[in-house]
């Protein structure tokens, strides 16, 4: 009996401290992080994706701003959703892609941005502004960005092809090096560049044009040497393939790995392709919101952007940073050709709901 | 051991090559794995010539030696408490009646049956709330590190160590203990002298299990995890997403061997404690 009773009483004082925490939470959620331009307020805590930051570099503002600061990896955005969301992750920069921020942003599990203790945020390219998943970037900064495009061994194909998807889908233009093409092996990525090729959109959902994309890539099947997604670059630099399918800092890494990097080009085709971006926000109950917000303003200085590039091979939303690239990584940035079609032909891959089902169904009967 | 059957003719080869195969089956990946190590080429499966640049990699990365850390500190103290724990349960209910034992033998096989993501969400659901109440009512500012892997290893810990010292127990005839007790030991000395020298082994193989788990852990450990405690697996899931170099063979050798120096310890201490 007198345990009984202790128990309802712990549960009373449970319920009533779950009510007080929830109620805490609920009240400050429009309001932004009360920051002065370079202030800390504690260590830092990043959550980021693995190798994506020189730990030096990370050292290096600890030691400028006199804290601590830590990395935690993880694998992938649904990795780190549920630790962000289920609160008290501790973190106080995570860095979540595109269609993740606008997860995050719906769920209230990023706070707005105090944008006077980020004033580097000028720096971030005009190429970055109006994105869909943060329209006014209330509430993320872009941290690096890449593309999908192709891969080209030019010292077998030549240099003179056209800078089109048709290199990969139309067999007039590249019939002789049939059995040395890769195609990704990714529903959305695979059918968004034969979209693309077709003019329409990579989010489509209209079933007709789906089905058209279909039938292109069904078509190509037979051209291919694999459909493939982790070693898209390594076929290309073993001489597996000539023309393959893939991501653009991925195929500058393998291209600068080899000893005649100037043999290889990559490129967005001119009818467009597929853009992601990686961005730095603040989790809603972060510990040291100053802190982060100082990192944020930190990482977007000219400098600061250069040295992540040059370290992880990635593109630099920040104009400031482009000056302080290393001249390997230049040559292919400075590529006149890198966007075929322009910053404007390239697409987010969107969540497009219930439609998505389709994109795999598509892409396995595709395959065949 | 003197009542097996030797097999004969057809048998007998079959039984060979079927012993050969599993060894294979377990030990080829293990040797291919640790081949690639010492390749001087990025991509895994392309023999670069011998170097160990990827081991120097390895030790070089403070990300990766504090992963490596992280994980020691947590398989020892894991370790030290769901083995305590753990052998308690088994005693409790290998030798004890009490009422609703059936519940908790039940319960107690829950961590190992529920999928590694299922408890993974319940752990982290509950340090969420948990941390909030404490928070809300006495103003600690708890964060998720140390202690919150720690206990979610305990928390599955403690099934696996009391199932295998159960296991010793059971197959223990309770004569020498009754026999102690009859001879004036307190139920103390009985457990000190008696029981507990006979059921070490089970404890060893409990605690060498429970260490490898932890040190395995991905899932659950990725979930519960805060700042400054990535543990090992959970770094080489993460590098695994910038494709697969012979880092990561590197950072797999180093564990094999840490496990299997592990296993050659135990053998040495039960060797030991027999002859001497």
């Amino acid at each position: 009996m007198r345990n009984l009773k202790r128990f309802r009483y712990l549960a009373v004082l449970l319920a009533l401290a779950l009510a007080v925490s929830s109620c805490g939470s609920d009240s400050d959620e429009a309001a932004v992080a009360d920051c002065e331009l370079n202030q800390v307020d504690g260590d830092l805590a990043l959550y980021n994706w693995a190798e994506y930051i020189d730990e030096e570099q990370l050292a290096e503002f600890a030691t400028e701003y006199g804290i601590s600061a830590t990395m935690d990896v993880y694998d992938s955005n649904e990795a780190m959703q549920p630790i962000i969301s289920a609160g008290n992750s501790g973190y106080d920069v995570i860095v979540p892609s595109d269609y993740m921020v606008s997860i995050l942003i719906a769920d209230k599990k990023v706070q707005k941005l105090n944008s006077d203790a980020i004033p580097n945020a000028e720096n971030i390219s005009a190429d970055f502004s109006g994105l869909y998943y943060d329209p006014s970037g209330e509430y993320t900064v872009p941290y690096q960005w890449g593309t999908t495009g192709i891969g080209v061994n030019t010292a077998v194909v030549g240099k003179d092809f056209p800078r089109s998807w048709g290199l990969i889908f139309d067999p007039s233009i590249s019939g002789a090096f049939d059995g040395k093409i890769q195609l990704l092996n990714d529903p959305r990525e695979t059918m968004g560049a034969a979209l693309k090729y077709l003019g329409y959109s990579l989010n489509t959902t209209d079933k007709g044009e789906l089905d058209k994309a279909k039938d292109l890539v069904s078509s190509t099947a037979d051209r291919l040497a694999a459909f493939n997604t982790d070693s898209a670059d390594e076929f290309l630099t073993s001489g597996e393939t000539v023309i393959g399918h893939g991501y653009s800092g991925d195929m500058f890494v393998q291209f600068l790995e080899t000893d005649n990097p100037e043999d290889y080009v990559y490129f967005v085709p001119e009818e467009g392709g597929t853009r992601w971006i990686d961005n730095m926000g603040i989790p809603f109950d972060a510990p040291h919101p100053c802190t982060a917000h100082t990192f944020i303003n930190w990482l977007l200085g000219g400098d600061q952007g250069a040295a992540l590039s040059n370290w992880n091979y990635y593109g630099t939303p920040n104009d400031a940073a482009v000056a302080g690239l290393d001249e390997d990584l230049l040559d292919f940035v400075n590529d006149p050709e890198l966007l075929a079609g322009g910053v404007d032909s390239l697409e987010e891959i969107e969540d497009t709901g219930d439609f998505e089902i389709n994109y795999a169904d598509a892409f396995v009967e595709a395959k065949g | 051991m003197s009542t097996s059957v030797e097999p004969r003719g057809w048998a007998k080869a079959a039984l060979h090559v079927n012993g050969w195969f599993v060894y294979m089956f377990f030990y080829a990946p293990i040797v291919l794995l640790v081949i690639y190590s010492f390749s001087n080429s990025r991509n895994v499966g392309t023999w670069g010539g011998f170097t160990l640049d990827w081991y120097r990699d390895f030790f070089d990365s403070s990300n990766a030696r504090g992963a490596l850390s992280n994980s020691v500190k947590i398989a020892i103290f894991s370790t030290i408490i769901s083995v305590a724990l753990g052998t308690m349960a088994a005693l409790s209910l290998e030798r004890f009646t009490f009422r609703g034992k059936k519940v908790f033998d039940a319960l107690l096989y829950l961590p190992i049956i529920i999928p590694d993501v299922t408890m993974a969400v319940m752990m982290l659901l509950f340090f969420g709330e948990f941390f909030d109440v404490l928070d809300a009512l006495f103003g600690l500012g708890l964060r998720k590190g140390f202690w919150s892997i720690s206990i979610s290893h305990i928390a599955f810990n403690i099934s696996f160590v009391s199932v295998v010292v159960r296991a010793r127990l059971a197959g223990m005839d309770t004569d020498l203990e009754e026999a102690a007790i009859d001879l004036y030991a307190s139920r103390w000395k009985a457990f000190r002298y008696v029981t507990f020298p006979q059921i070490v082994p089970g404890i060893a193989g409990g605690a060498l299990l429970a260490m490898t788990l932890s040190l395995d852990d991905v899932v659950i450990t990725q979930f519960v995890a805060g700042p400054g405690w990535t543990t090992l697996p959970v770094y080489v899931f993460g590098l695994i997403r910038k494709g697969v170099t012979p880092l990561i063979n590197a950072v797999s050798v180093t564990m094999l061997v840490v496990s299997m120096l592990l296993v050659v310890l135990s053998i040495v201490a039960q060797r030991v404690r027999r002859s001497g």
